[in-house]
């Protein structure tokens, strides 16, 4: 059974916010009596992750999904509760636990933009005191890993995006970290960088039973890579649990368009009970519930001249919008 | 690679504010109210010159800009403070100005060959950690500037406060020697004059306490370096992350 490596506990963090009204006398009344408010953007929220875990931080923008994430990392002080990464106290940002942990920022980067990525690898195994052999060790098979070769030798302001990002993931990942918290990851990269960003950070996880916390718009990265979710609504966790349970739950019925081979018989069938959304002639969408598809489909085929059937899942980025919108999912 | 090689030559170019003092100062014959010789005011204002070079510092400007970017978020997370980031930067930069601030020393000797002159080995090593010196309290009182980032986000503005003393009692623009009497005996209770005038002093060959200058340069560096590290500390737990 695996270890817990994250334990958050009551956390909550506030920000002090000013506000400014517009024009002269806006920002004259601003200089004069600046109006501060207290903003709590993360209440009391718990929640644990074990070692290998990759877990999917979902919510809209502004839900709190980054500011937990560097509370995570360390980045920044929490106002209220606990938090125990790797047994450490993030904050304090002591060596060994810097030494085990990486945070990827999908907008920022971390590469010096007038040299070739390679004397940043170079620069960051310095920093993590790795000697230049096994810096080139890794260099090399994190490389084969992110399919990059050329592109190290090429000045990172000459680099494509997903090319640049390959790189930010290699600097990031050269000290070998076992917790990866990545915000982002894929954020501007095109759907073949962002298959192979994907396919690398499972690999990844594979080889090393890295942890992985992820925030992502894109819901291909984390039904592809998470297996639970955590979701934030408006600093409070609203889900938490796997991703397959919440996407039953948000869409218990499948939508199935039979194509029957008459008139008739499509209305027979829309006199059968089931329930229909919509007709067109001898075409009928009916709605069945998840746990009596199978039995349902059966009387169907039985009972019915069926020329052709079709069962829609509905889109997975409409069931996962519901969960942005939703304070609390008790499943 | 051509706009980089300008941009080297202007930042060596952009130091020579001693020589236009030099060029005021023997203009108007003030040197003699302070009985110093055009030659000595001349090699003063030349050291000072190479000194300046080797000790500018622009941390504020750099921190301040990667805080509000929010670049400074990848580097809190590395197992190595920041600031030795821009150290490290600061270090190559001087190294790299050195070609053109010899270039520059050749040109005025040239122009003064009256003034040319070697200082001997002991000298000029005393100079160069004077010089080191000076560029470390200077980083330092920079960095804990810059760390004023933390609470507003304009500590630059700061440091443009710093940099008037800085201009007036370093010795960039006259030896404190020439200041009145009562005036130096609080300037050498500052930082200031141990930044440009007494490095500059030590190597011309000028008159000066070179023990006293150095234990005074260290003192600062031992002043400043807890203070530092105390708003460091107490600055990091204030850190939003913005921009990222």
């Amino acid at each position: 059974m695996a270890q817990n490596i994250i334990d958050v506990k009551n956390l909550s963090k506030s920000f002090d916010i000013s506000s400014k009204e517009p024009g002269l006398t806006g920002t004259i009344k601003h200089f004069f009596k600046r109006q501060t408010k207290s903003l709590k953007v993360i209440k009391d929220i718990n929640f644990e992750i074990k070692e290998g875990e990759i877990v999917g931080f979902l919510g809209a923008n502004g839900a709190g999904k980054t500011t937990i994430l560097k509370m995570l990392c360390g980045l920044i002080y929490p106002s209220k509760g606990s938090i125990s990464v790797s047994g450490y106290l993030p904050f304090r940002r002591k060596e060994n636990f810097l030494k085990n942990i990486t945070l990827i920022m999908g907008q920022k980067q971390q590469l010096i933009w007038d040299l070739p990525p390679i004397e940043s690898f170079y620069l960051n195994a310095s920093i993590y005191d790795l000697d230049k052999f096994e810096a080139k060790r890794r260099i090399k098979k994190l490389s084969e890993m992110l399919e990059i070769d050329e592109e190290l030798f090429i000045p990172v302001r000459k680099l494509s995006l997903g090319q640049r990002m390959k790189s930010e993931l290699l600097a990031a990942l050269i000290h070998e970290p076992n917790i990866l918290f990545l915000d982002e990851p894929t954020l501007g990269l095109d759907i073949n960088a962002q298959r192979n960003l994907r396919k690398f950070l499972k690999k990844y996880n594979k080889e090393t039973n890295a942890t992985i916390c992820l925030t992502s718009h894109y819901m291909k990265d984390i039904t592809s890579l998470c297996k639970r979710v955590i979701c934030v609504h408006e600093g409070a966790i609203s889900y938490d649990g796997k991703l397959e349970l919440l996407l039953k739950k948000l869409s218990p019925v499948k939508e199935i368009l039979i194509v029957c081979s008459s008139e008739e018989d499509a209305i027979k069938l829309e006199n059968s009970g089931f329930t229909v959304k919509n007709k067109n002639k001898n075409e009928i969408t009916i709605k069945i519930e998840n746990n009596s598809i199978t039995s349902s489909l059966k009387t169907i085929l039985n009972n019915f001249d069926i020329e052709d059937l079709f069962i829609n899942e509905p889109p997975i980025d409409e069931v996962i919008g519901k969960v942005l919108i939703k304070k609390d999912y008790d499943i | 690679m051509l706009e980089y090689r300008v941009e080297i030559a202007l930042w060596a170019i952009s130091g020579i504010i001693p020589f236009f003092m030099l060029n005021i100062w023997t203009s108007n014959n003030l040197n003699e109210s302070i009985n110093i010789s055009d030659v000595m005011l001349s090699r003063y204002f030349l050291c000072a010159f190479f000194v300046r070079q080797f000790s500018v510092v622009w941390v504020v400007f750099s921190f301040e800009e990667d805080s509000l970017m929010g670049k400074v978020s990848p580097y809190l997370i590395q197992p190595l403070n920041p600031f030795f980031r821009y150290f490290a930067q600061h270090l190559a930069e001087q190294i790299t100005r050195f070609p053109f601030a010899l270039i520059i020393a050749f040109f005025f000797f040239i122009f003064n060959p009256e003034s040319l002159w070697i200082p001997n080995l002991g000298i000029l090593l005393l100079s160069i950690v004077s010089t080191f010196l000076s560029f470390l309290i200077q980083f330092l009182i920079q960095s804990i500037v810059a760390c004023l980032c933390f609470w507003t986000e304009k500590a630059s503005s700061i440091e443009r406060l710093l940099f008037i003393p800085t201009l007036f009692l370093s010795g960039l623009l006259a030896p404190v020697v020439s200041f009145p009497a009562y005036v130096k005996s609080w300037i050498y209770l500052t930082p200031f004059p141990y930044l440009i005038d007494f490095p500059a002093n030590l190597l011309s060959g000028n008159d000066t306490n070179i023990s006293g200058g150095l234990s005074m340069q260290i003192l600062w560096i031992f002043l400043l370096f807890p203070l530092f590290k105390k708003i460091w500390s107490e600055g990091t737990k204030k850190y939003t992350a913005m921009g990222s």
